[in-house]
C-alpha cells in the first residue's frame, strides 16, 4: 500500500537532468549573447539614467514645483496639490530626498514603457479576441508568478543594475494596462458603436474617435493600478540592484533597523498615494464627461 | 454634396438568427413557422418575407411591438445587419452586394441615423457630436463647422453648441442626435425609436419639428415606434409588423378603416378616429340628384374639424372639394359621426359578449 502515500513522481535522474539542461543551456546563451543583449539594451539604460538625471540633479524647489504643478493639471483640486506638496517635504526633512527622486524617475519610466507597451497589446487584444485568449494566459501567469522566480532568468541574462531592475518591474506592472484597455474598450456603449457604424467610420476612425476616448476612464484606473504594482515591485527589484528607497528597506531588513524601515517604508506609502490620488482624480475628471453612459 | 432623393425596395427579406441560418433559410421560405423553427432547429426567425417599397421622398412608418423584429429591420437598410436571403435596391442599386468600401461610402454620403437612445458622444460636445458625420467623411475643420451652426439653430439649440450632451435634457439630446443626422445632408434619414424614450409634450414638439422639416427636406424617412398615434400623426405609409412578419401595410387611412386582423383592430381601437381619418376617406360619389348648394369642406380636412363645422351649418351634408374648389365627393354628419365611432360600437360591442358569456357561465 506505500504506492498510495507516495506520488509516483518522475526518475530523480530524469529531473535532474532536465534542470541541468535548461540552466546549462540558458547559461551558455549568456555566455554567448551576454555582450549582444547587453548592447541591445544599453540605449535602455541611456534612457534610465538621462530620466534619473534630471530629476536628481535638479534643485528640489524645482521637483516640487514641477509635480505639484502636474497634480493641479490633473486633478484641479487644491487639496490634492496640498498634499503632494506636503508629502515630498516630509520625505525631505527625513533625509530621503535623493532616494526618493531614484524611486519616483524609476516608477516613472516604468509606468511609461507600461503604457506604451500595453496600450496597444491591450487594443490587439480586443481586436483579435482569439490571440486575446492566449495573452489573457500570459498575463496570468505574469501576475501570480512570484516575482523572485522572474528576476533569476533577468539577472542570468543581464546581471544586476539598473535596466534588469527596470524590466522586472516592467513585467509586473505592465498587466493592468493590457487588461483595462482590453475591459475598457469592450465595455463602450454598443449604441454609440452603432451610430460610428452608421455614419461610415473606418475602424481606424472608430477606435481613435469613439473607442479610445470613452475607454479612457477604464484605462486610467489601469494606469493607477499599474503605477501601484510598480511602486510595490521596487522594494523587490533592489535585491537586484535597484537603487532608490527599496534598497534602503533591504539594508534595514539585513541589519534589523526598524527606524530606517519604518521611514523608508513611509516615504514609499507616501509616494503611493501622491500618484494614486492624482491619477485617479484624473481618471474621474474623464468619467464625469461621461456619466451618461448607460 | 448634393443628393438626390433615393427610393428604397425591400424584396423577400429574410433574417434568421442563430448557429447556422443559411441552412434554415430554404424550409422557412417553404413555410416552416417561427414557433417551430425555434422549437426543433433552435434558430430564431427575425424577420420573414419581408417586401416594402418605400418611395422618394415620404416618410415611411414600420411600427409593431417590441420583438417584432422592427429594429431588425431598419438596421438591415443600412446593412448594420446582414440579412440572411433577400436583397435591398436603393437607388437602383442592391446594397448587399457592395464591399465594405463602398458600403461604407454609401454609409457616409447616403444614410444617416438617429437612435432611441441618442447615441452621442459624451466626451464631445453639441456642436463636436453635430458634424461627426461630416468629420468622419473627412470634410474640413471651417466647413462643417459652419454646416453644423446652420444646424444647431434649425433644431432650436443656439447657445448650447460648447455644451456637454450630460448637461442637457433627452429631448434636447435627441435634437442634437437629429442635428447630427441632419448634417450629413443624406437622401435616407433612419429613426430607430427616435422619440420612444421622450417626455409624451416634447414628443409631440419633436413630430412637428420632424413633419416642418420634411415639408422642407423631401428626405425619405424610414421612422420606427410602437405608438400608433405617432405612427399615424408622421406616417405617410404604415407597415405593421408582427413576429417577423409584415401583417399591413399601407396608407394610415387604410388601416384605420380596415385593420386586417384582431391584432390590428386592438392597436386602433385606443386611436382617436376623429383626429387622423381624413373626410377623403368616407366620402361617397356625388348623388347625380343633389343641386341644392351644400357647404364645402376642404378635402384633406379631419373628421374632428369636419363635425364641428357640419355641426355648426344648417345642413347635414356637405360637398369635399380640393384646393381649387373642385368637388370630390359627398360627405354626412351621419356617415362622419359612423366613422368616428365604428370601432368604439365593435368594441362596446365584444365587451358585451363578453359579460354574456360570463353570466351564462355562472347561471351554468
Amino acid at each position: 500500500m506505500e504506492w498510495l502515500f507516495k506520488f509516483p513522481q518522475l526518475d530523480a535522474d530524469f529531473l535532474l537532468t532536465i534542470k541541468r539542461a535548461t540552466d546549462g543551456s540558458l547559461r551558455s546563451i549568456t555566455r554567448l549573447y551576454g555582450d549582444t543583449i547587453e548592447n541591445f539594451f544599453y540605449p535602455l539604460q541611456q534612457v534610465l539614467i538621462f530620466f534619473e538625471d534630471i530629476i536628481t540633479g535638479s534643485p528640489w524647489p524645482l521637483v516640487i514645483v514641477v509635480l505639484a504643478g502636474v497634480a493641479w493639471f490633473a486633478a484641479r483640486r487644491w487639496s490634492v496639490v496640498a498634499a503632494v506638496v506636503g508629502t515630498l517635504i516630509a520625505i525631505g526633512l527625513l533625509g530621503l530626498w535623493q532616494d526618493a527622486m531614484k524611486t519616483i524617475s524609476l516608477v516613472f519610466t516604468a509606468t511609461v514603457f507600461s503604457i506604451a507597451l500595453g496600450m496597444p497589446l491591450g487594443i490587439f487584444m480586443n481586436r483579435f479576441q482569439r490571440v486575446g485568449a492566449v495573452i489573457e494566459t500570459v498575463l496570468d501567469v505574469m501576475q501570480t508568478m512570484p516575482p523572485f522566480v522572474y528576476l533569476i532568468p533577468v539577472v542570468m541574462l543581464l546581471g544586476i543594475g539598473r535596466v534588469p531592475g527596470f524590466i522586472a518591474v516592467v513585467i509586473y506592472a505592465v498587466p493592468p494596462i493590457i487588461r483595462l484597455t482590453d475591459l475598457g474598450i469592450r465595455l463602450v456603449d454598443k449604441e454609440v458603436l452603432e451610430a460610428a457604424d452608421a455614419y461610415g467610420c473606418s475602424r481606424g476612425q472608430k477606435l481613435w474617435k469613439v473607442q479610445m476616448p470613452l475607454a479612457m476612464p477604464t484605462i486610467m484606473a489601469g494606469v493607477n493600478q499599474t503605477i501601484m504594482m510598480a511602486l510595490g515591485m521596487v522594494v523587490i527589484a533592489s535585491m537586484i540592484g535597484v537603487q532608490g528607497l527599496g534598497l534602503n528597506v533591504l539594508q534595514a531588513i539585513a541589519n534589523q533597523y526598524f527606524t530606517q524601515g519604518i521611514f523608508n517604508g513611509f516615504a514609499i506609502v507616501g509616494i503611493a498615494i501622491i500618484f494614486d490620488r492624482t491619477s485617479q482624480a484624473y481618471g474621474r475628471r474623464l468619467q464625469m464627461r461621461q456619466a451618461t453612459r448607460a | 454634396m448634393i443628393n438626390g432623393q433615393a427610393s428604397i425596395e425591400i424584396r423577400d427579406l429574410y433574417k434568421i438568427f442563430g448557429r447556422s441560418p443559411e441552412q434554415h433559410v430554404g424550409r422557412v421560405r417553404s413555410g416552416l413557422s417561427k414557433a417551430e423553427l425555434g422549437k426543433v432547429h433552435g434558430h430564431i426567425l427575425g424577420l420573414n418575407n419581408i417586401n416594402i417599397s418605400m418611395p422618394a421622398g415620404k416618410i415611411q412608418v414600420i411600427m409593431g411591438l417590441s420583438g417584432s423584429g422592427k429594429s431588425t429591420l431598419i438596421r438591415h437598410i443600412n446593412r448594420l445587419i446582414e440579412p440572411t436571403f433577400g436583397s435591398i435596391m436603393i437607388d437602383g442599386r442592391n446594397i448587399l452586394e457592395m464591399s465594405e468600401l463602398e458600403l461604407r461610402e454609401f454609409r457616409r454620403n447616403k444614410t444617416a441615423m438617429v437612435f432611441q437612445r441618442f447615441a452621442l458622444l459624451p466626451h464631445r460636445t453639441v456642436l463636436d457630436n453635430v458634424i461627426f458625420g461630416l468629420e468622419v467623411r473627412g470634410i474640413d475643420k471651417a466647413r462643417s463647422r459652419a454646416i453644423g451652426m446652420r444646424w444647431i439653430e434649425r433644431v432650436g439649440l443656439v447657445g448650447f453648441e460648447k455644451r456637454y450632451p450630460e448637461e442637457l435634457s433627452g429631448g434636447m439630446q435627441q435634437r442634437v442626435g437629429l442635428a447630427r443626422a441632419l448634417s450629413n445632408d443624406a437622401s435616407i434619414l433612419l429613426m430607430d425609436e427616435a422619440y420612444s424614450a421622450l417626455d409624451p409634450l416634447i414628443r409631440t414638439d419633436m413630430q412637428t419639428m420632424l413633419l416642418e422639416l420634411q415639408a422642407e427636406l423631401k428626405k425619405t424617412v424610414v421612422f420606427i415606434t410602437h405608438d400608433l398615434d405617432e405612427a399615424l400623426r408622421l406616417g405617410d405609409q404604415i407597415v405593421i409588423l408582427r413576429d417577423g412578419s409584415i401583417i399591413q401595410q399601407g396608407h394610415s387611412q387604410d388601416i384605420l378603416l380596415n385593420p386586417a386582423d384582431d391584432y390590428i383592430e386592438r392597436f386602433v381601437k385606443d386611436v382617436n378616429r376623429a383626429r387622423f381619418l381624413k373626410v377623403d376617406a368616407v366620402m361617397e360619389p356625388i348623388p347625380p340628384s343633389v343641386n341644392r348648394s351644400l357647404p364645402t369642406l376642404m378635402s384633406g380636412s379631419t373628421l374632428e374639424t369636419a363635425a364641428v363645422e357640419l355641426t355648426n351649418s344648417p345642413s347635414y351634408e356637405a360637398t369635399v372639394v380640393d384646393s381649387a374648389g373642385k368637388p370630390l365627393g359627398a360627405v354626412s354628419l351621419r356617415k362622419i359621426t359612423a366613422a368616428m365611432s365604428s370601432a368604439i360600437a365593435k368594441h362596446e360591442a365584444m365587451k358585451r359578449d363578453v359579460a354574456i358569456d360570463a353570466v351564462d357561465a355562472c347561471d351554468r
